[in-house]
């Protein structure tokens, strides 16, 4: 045996169960301003997800315990759940999970192996193939559970009435139709920041975020370089025009914002490595999500600009590799 | 006096499981049976032998001279008979030979004569050589020839006694009990080295080593202030921060100053000594005493841990019986846990690097868990003290992509582990360092080996070339000799044919005269 002799108790099951916990607050908001229905949806999820990766382990002749239990197909299948509508039917959340466990992650290699990050690799494909039933999402305060378990379980979708626009979708639909920003502000589908009752979401990430910080599961680069890039962008065309532009902190607050900032750029596995390569890496994102959020046609963007940040990972990480501890920075080959 | 520390980059910080070895004060150990001195001590240099098999010794005498510049002497570790001279293992992962000297003591101790030198006195090259004729090398493991340290000329020196490992006592109990003669020796090489300030580091979690090296600095005995005022010798606590000890890690922390990687810590006008270096420069400079003993921490598994004077050639295996080895005990290290290795054999005896033995259990130092698949979290970029990415040189390692891993900077590793130390995926990082480390360097060899077939090839063909012309020209002028010789040959003949036909004509016309008289 060789030198170290001695290891800190740390693991990646640690790692991930820590990520999970981080995800609590999130969820607890999320079941009080819309249901306990996601719940039935990470269920959904951790199953399957636990299920697919056993079996491909299986296919791969892997060794199953320490790959299943190291927690990380968990938190994909979470991920997957949060980002979801949560009255998806069920079958649409086994399919986002598969294509993020067995096409994003195991085709890939396995942990550690995939360049796309998997959950958002599930989202882009769901949305691709099922447009509509990506862009229903239930009124915040409309649906009770068993209304919400019904459609999850695949029941009938006369929805009309209970799912309308989400924040992102009505602030785009508004301002193409030349409707004045604070008339679409003072519908009912907005709240102080973002999308009434959403906002309160985006607040529970957040706080896990900080979690990760204060655990040092993160580092601050990743999300305040999403916040930064979104934030400044959404605030230069805000300040030139106002009643063109929402706010930064209406981008902040609605759509997956903060669970980006804090849950998918900070994902090791596909991002960027060095410090500054985080925080360019985070930064692109945030830009091209706004920029997809403001011209695209999609209810949100940041799944594609992570995808096409992904792409970009071996450049930045070329780019931005560190200076040893005394080398000059110009020094470095 | 510095007013401030500095921090260097990354750290660790492990359990440090000092208190186990470092309450007893040190301790003699019984001789053995059998020194075995290796003639390999250092890192650089080595020494040849002067005794043959049957010799009587006495302690503290010479048997083997310094060969070279790097090389350092050794001597007898007490007085008695060299019984044999041949290869014995090192203490080393590899578990190599060295050719050592094997003395059987007789018990009596009985030293040479001591012969001191007043440092304020003597001359630079005396007391350099003096160094290097006591057989003194860097104790903290490195084992770098202090005469070649003590040689240089610079502005700040630092006496390291951050003792940063787990585990290793053997400098905090020296600076417990003998600050005096470290204090003493560090001004000696102070006033070798032309230092203008000397810092002591010792780590925070060590407050009585600090109180007794502060008080000696006070009382600093009169030739140690001839050679340097007591003011410019300061003791500086450091933050307990693996590895602070390293060399450049403690320069930054003091000085603030970033050595490159590339550079020496001299080339900023540092030099670095470890305390128990300093303690037997003193010894050796001021006592006569050469280098024949070392203080040894052992710890872990062990009925009595503690720090042990030991005589250098005492096998591990007479001195961990000394100490009491409890059963369960799996394997042996040498040095600490972050840095140090398994040993191969405890035949192996101890040499003058060798700081601490730890008799290592399952239950004190659990086996590693499985390797996982690396998830490029990143703690190890947090933790390098020099600044490396290791899963960059991971994932060029695994992949003996050894270009990548040279672009990397991996010889900028100096395998402190805590990368290792921190990652969650158990990876044993530092030996996929060391793998790619070996490969390159048969690499090189490889291709200097087929650079100098090339060259040699290359000169053989220039030299086969040259024969040849020089032999075509040699040829060529032969034959243009053999030409004119023939030519001249030639021509000779010609004038001997002309001259003969002249003789024939005109003997023909001696005939024809008479003739034409005949004729008359």
């Amino acid at each position: 045996m060789t030198s170290p002799h001695i290891r800190q108790p740390a693991s990646v099951q640690r790692v991930m169960m820590t990520v999970l916990a981080a995800l609590l607050p999130g969820i607890a908001a999320y079941v009080w301003q819309v249901g306990a229905g996601i719940l039935v949806n990470i269920a959904i999820a951790s199953v399957t997800a636990l299920a697919s990766e056993a079996l491909v382990l299986r296919l791969r002749k892997r060794a199953l315990w320490i790959t299943l239990s190291d927690g990380s197909a968990l938190v994909t299948a979470w991920l997957v759940a949060l980002i979801l509508p949560s009255i998806a039917p069920w079958w649409l959340t086994v399919i986002g999970v598969l294509v993020a466990i067995v096409g994003a992650k195991h085709l890939y290699g396995g942990i550690g192996q995939n360049p796309f990050n998997p959950a958002m690799a599930a989202y882009c494909a769901v949305i691709i193939a099922y447009p509509a039933l990506m862009s229903q999402w239930p009124h915040i305060d409309g649906l009770d559970f068993a209304t919400q378990l019904h459609l999850i379980l695949g029941g009938s979708r006369e929805i009309d009435g209970i799912t309308g626009a989400t924040a992102l979708d009505a602030m785009r639909t508004g301002l193409r139709n030349q409707v004045d920003i604070h008339t679409i502000l003072s519908s009912g589908t907005f709240g102080f920041a973002g999308g009434r009752g959403w906002e309160w979401i985006a607040a529970g990430y957040l706080v896990g975020g900080f979690f990760l910080l204060a655990r040092r599961v993160i580092t601050w680069h990743l999300p305040i370089g999403f916040i930064v890039g979104m934030g400044f962008t959404a605030g230069v065309a805000w300040l030139v025009a106002p009643d063109s532009f929402p706010s930064p902190l209406f981008h902040l607050a609605s759509g997956g914002a903060m669970l980006a900032a804090f849950f998918i750029v900070t994902d090791p596995v596909t991002g960027a490595s060095s410090p500054l390569g985080k925080f360019i890496f985070a930064a692109g994102v945030g830009v091209i999500a706004w920029i997809i959020r403001t011209f695209g046609m999609y209810p949100d963007g940041i799944a594609f600009a992570v995808l096409l940040m992904n792409i970009c990972v071996p450049l930045i990480n070329h780019a931005t590799q560190p200076a040893l501890v005394g080398q000059r920075k110009e020094a470095r080959p | 006096m510095i007013s401030r520390l500095f921090s260097f980059r990354g750290g660790i910080k492990p359990d440090s499981h000092k208190t186990e070895s470092s309450e007893a004060s040190i301790r003699n150990v019984p001789l053995p049976s059998r020194l075995v001195v290796l003639l390999t001590q250092g890192s650089q240099g080595a020494a040849r032998t002067i005794v043959t098999v049957g010799d009587k010794v006495l302690k503290g005498q010479c048997i083997g001279e310094a060969e070279g510049v790097a090389g350092t002497a050794i001597h007898a570790p007490t007085s008695g008979t060299v019984t044999e001279i041949g290869p014995y293992p090192m203490a080393h992962p590899s578990g190599l030979a060295s050719p050592a000297i094997v003395i059987e003591p007789d018990g009596e101790e009985r030293w040479i004569t001591h012969e001191p030198l007043d440092p304020a006195t003597a001359s630079r090259e005396d007391l350099i050589l003096r160094i290097q004729a006591s057989g003194i090398v860097g104790m903290g493991g490195a084992t770098f020839p202090s005469h070649l340290k003590a040689d240089s000329e610079i502005e700040t020196l630092i006496i390291n006694g951050a003792e940063c490992e787990p585990w290793i006592t053997c400098d905090d109990r020296l600076m417990r009990e003998r600050a005096a003669h470290i204090v003493t020796g560090s001004a000696i090489l102070a006033h070798l080295t032309g230092a203008r300030q000397v810092l002591v580091g010792i780590e925070d979690n060590k407050p009585e080593a600090i109180a007794a090296m502060r008080t000696a600095i006070q009382d600093m005995e009169a030739v140690a202030r001839k050679c340097l005022d007591a003011d410019k010798m300061n003791v500086i606590a450091v933050p307990t921060l693996y590895p602070t000890g390293g060399e450049k890690q403690l320069v930054r922390v003091l000085t603030g100053i970033d050595v490159p990687p590339d550079k020496r810590i001299t080339d900023s006008g540092i030099q670095c000594f470890n305390v128990a270096t300093a303690h037997t420069v003193c010894r050796a400079l001021l006592h006569g005493e050469s280098m024949v003993s070392r203080i040894v921490t052992v710890t872990g598994s062990v009925e009595r841990p503690g720090n042990y004077e030991t005589p250098l050639g005492m096998p591990v295996a007479d001195l961990l019986a000394f100490c009491g080895v409890k059963p369960g005990t799996s394997r042996v290290l040498m040095g600490g846990p972050m840095m140090g290795f398994s040993l191969p054999s405890l035949d192996a005896p101890i040499a003058k690097g060798c700081n601490c033995l730890i008799a290592a259990s399952n239950e004190l130092f659990s086996p590693p868990p499985p390797e996982q698949p690396c998830i490029r979290c990143g703690n190890c970029a947090n933790s390098c003290p020099v600044g490396l990415q290791p899963f960059e040189l991971y994932w060029a390692s695994r992949a003996k992509n050894l270009d990548r891993a040279e672009h990397y900077h991996l010889f900028t590793c100096m395998e402190c582990g805590c990368c290792a130390y921190v990652c969650p995926a158990h990876i044993p990082l530092v030996d996929y360092f060391r793998f790619a480390k070996s490969e390159i360097r048969a690499r090189n060899e490889e291709r200097k080996t087929a650079e100098q077939a090339r060259t040699r090839f290359e000169f053989r063909s220039l030299r086969l070339e040259r024969e040849k012309t020089e032999k075509a020209a040699r040829l060529a002028a032969k034959a243009a000799e053999t030409r004119a010789k023939a030519a001249s040959e030639a021509d000779s003949a010609l004038i001997a044919a002309a001259v003969e036909q002249a003789k024939m004509q005109s003997s023909v016309q001696d005939k024809a005269a008479p003739s034409r008289d005949q004729q008359t």
